[in-house]
């Protein structure tokens, strides 16, 4: 399978500290797969053992369908874009880009054509003669991406590229590495602590904490399905109200019934889910019920194509409400109370 | 700027006071306390000439040259992988290695250059051991002769070595190492082609530090060569304590100063550390 990458039971320790717990993943060829944690949660430590530059301790690491977990970082056969950019400063850029290459001893003339090759699809012909110091982050970012794909590798490793370019730059360079991916059809190994652009960018996301896999699955379906409190607060904004057992059921602050779309806590005592912007708000006295609940506008901030309410609820509860600025709405300004509403499926009960 | 130029010219005002004191006045009033032995400048060129080409001068300048670059290209064989190993060692064991190291500096050159003697000596230790063993038949002539010169001196200069092409390697950003060997290169491609060119800035400033301190050199050679093993730093004395030729002596002290000077310049500018990167 050329392309597919797997993760069996992999696990990394140093000294009495496991970093890496039992993780398993399977990716299919042509994927772009993004690890996503705070740091310390292990996604560099995995891409390591993913690269070869860290043995794992237990499980296996495959490539193409062969196991790679013994085989040192020269026997895999990886692109790979480093944090930093990793550019070689006393060579220019055409022999940065020329290195995968020629050391493995490729003839003169395909080194040529490779290098042009990959410098015109990340937009730095012309630059050939320049040596890393003369370039821009941006710039020095290509050359490190073209390097990773002048071999034409079946998969690319990347630990956090964008990391020290700045927010436009960053937009640019995450949709120019997702388009040349999906050209080469390369499987792509993303690491990054930002979860916007894991979500912008991935085919699959794995969120990882504490060594682990939380939860793994499309941008959407972890985004709007979380399956715990980290997840849900880790990928943007979340309200995590606290939901209590009432005989079989669950309330809200206040008492309110709640019917939420998934979730089974076993515990007293739990976390209603439900993202700020599936939350609607409405004038005070707007239909009462299931996941509505009365409160008092406490701030409202006007983000342009938002409107972000901040809402005190019973017992003090806070919850965040983004409304659309979409044409024709009202504005409710603080004091104001309002009643807040969403659908079951929009929400979801998680374990506290 | 200005004041803080201002501020660093007070600091080092007792240095350069020193300095001017004991080397500088010394040796302009030595140079041109010479000079005036002649009256004309033609003469001071003929004079010039007859010292410089005479036969033992040319001869030990050559000594002085190839001895020097003989020992600089020593320390640097047996210094470039003591740095490397210094350089990668952690805790305890780069504090013993740095002990090793610079303890010797500690001691004076004249009491290891007598140290060096008893073991290479005829009957020193070295030769017991290899007449013991049975790998040699009669004593090894281990000194006085240039055998004996470039030990000593090799030793000697070693640290200076080390500890340039040290400071060199610890600046290499062991990322791209690590970069280079995820690119698929084995660990001599990665040694060849990304550390010996991160390092080369060290090499020419180890390469002219410890040549520019060879060529000065005149205990050693002078206790632990042979007759032939002239350098030019003791040709220098001889003229000033024997034979009291003090114009000779600053042709020569010229010509070493002008050597020294030069390689000076050219190590300011490689010691930069805005210049390392190429």
């Amino acid at each position: 399978m050329e392309g597919a990458v797997a993760l069996e039971g992999v696990t990394k320790r140093y000294g009495s500290e496991t970093v890496v717990s039992d993780v398993s993943l399977t990716i299919p060829p042509g994927e772009f797969f993004t690890l996503l944690g705070p740091s310390g949660s292990g996604k560099t430590t995995t891409l390591s053992m993913l690269a070869g530059f860290v043995t794992a301790d237990a499980g296996r690491v495959m490539l193409n369908g062969q196991d790679m977990t013994h085989v040192p970082p020269r026997g895999r056969g990886l692109g790979m874009v480093f944090q930093n950019y990793a550019i070689f400063p006393h060579l220019d850029v055409a022999e940065n880009v020329a290195f995968p290459l020629s050391v493995k001893g490729a003839p003169k003339a395909e080194i040529q054509a490779r290098v042009t090759e990959a410098l015109a699809m990340v937009k730095l012909t012309g630059f050939e003669r320049r040596y890393a110091r003369q370039l821009s982050g941006g710039q020095q970012q290509r050359v490190a991406l073209a390097r990773a794909i002048v071999a034409h590798p079946r998969v690319v490793l990347m630990d956090e590229p964008l990391g020290a370019l700045d927010k436009n730059l960053r937009y640019h360079m995450q949709v120019e590495i997702k388009e040349i991916s999906r050209r080469l059809g390369t499987t792509v190994i993303y690491v990054t602590h930002d979860q916007e652009e894991a979500l912008t960018m991935s085919d699959r996301i794995a969120i990882m904490n504490h060594g682990r896999i939380a939860q793994m699955g499309p941008p959407r379906e972890v985004y709007e399905r979380p399956d715990s409190t980290f997840v849900a607060a880790f990928l943007g904004e979340a309200n995590l109200l606290v939901a209590r057992r009432d005989g079989d059921r669950f309330a809200g602050p206040g008492g309110m019934p709640i019917q939420a779309g998934v979730g089974r806590v076993e515990a007293a005592e739990g976390r209603l889910f439900v993202r700020p912007e599936k939350v609607s708000i409405a004038g005070a006295g707007a239909g009462a019920g299931p996941n509505s609940l009365p409160g008092r506008v406490r701030h409202a901030s006007f983000l342009g194509n938002v409107v972000r309410y901040e809402v005190e609820v019973a017992e003090g509860a806070l919850v965040l409400c983004d409304a659309a600025n979409a044409a024709g709405i009202t504005l409710h300004p603080p004091g104001e109370a309002v009643q807040l509403s969403w659908r079951a499926e929009d929400s979801r009960l998680l374990a506290a | 700027m200005p004041i803080r130029t201002q501020g660093a010219l007070l600091l080092l005002l007792p240095s350069l006071l020193l300095l001017a004191a004991l080397f500088l006045i010394p040796i302009a009033w030595f140079l041109f306390g010479s000079m005036q032995e002649f009256a004309t400048w033609s003469e001071l060129v003929e004079e010039a000439e007859a010292v410089l080409f005479s036969g033992g001068v040319g001869r030990s300048l050559v000594n002085t040259g190839w001895i020097g670059a003989v020992v600089t290209l020593l320390a640097l064989v047996i210094g470039y992988p003591m740095s490397y190993v210094l350089s990668r060692a952690r805790g305890l064991a780069f504090t013993a290695i740095l002990l090793c190291i610079v303890l010797p500096y500690f001691t004076s050159t004249i009491v290891r250059t007598y140290a060096w003697m008893v073991l290479l000596g005829r009957n020193g230790l070295i030769n017991q051991i290899l007449l013991g063993l049975g790998i040699v038949e009669e004593p090894l002539q281990l000194l006085y002769n240039r055998l004996g010169v470039v030990i000593g001196m090799t030793y000697v200069l070693l640290p200076y070595m080390v500890l340039t092409l040290y400071a060199a390697m610890k600046a290499v950003d062991h990322r791209l190492l690590q970069a280079a060997e995820g690119m698929g290169a084995t660990p001599a491609q990665v040694f060849r082609r990304v550390f010996v060119p991160l390092t080369m800035h060290g090499v020419v400033a180890g390469v002219l530090i410890t040549f520019i301190l060879a060529i000065g050199f005149f205990v050693t050679p002078a206790l632990m060569g042979g007759p032939s093993d002239v350098m030019i730093a003791m040709l220098i004395e001889r003229e000033v304590e024997i034979t009291q030729n003090w114009p000779a002596a600053a042709m020569m002290t010229v010509v070493l100063l002008a050597v020294t000077l030069t390689l000076y310049a050219v190590y300011s500018r490689f010691a930069e550390p805005g210049e390392a990167a190429r």
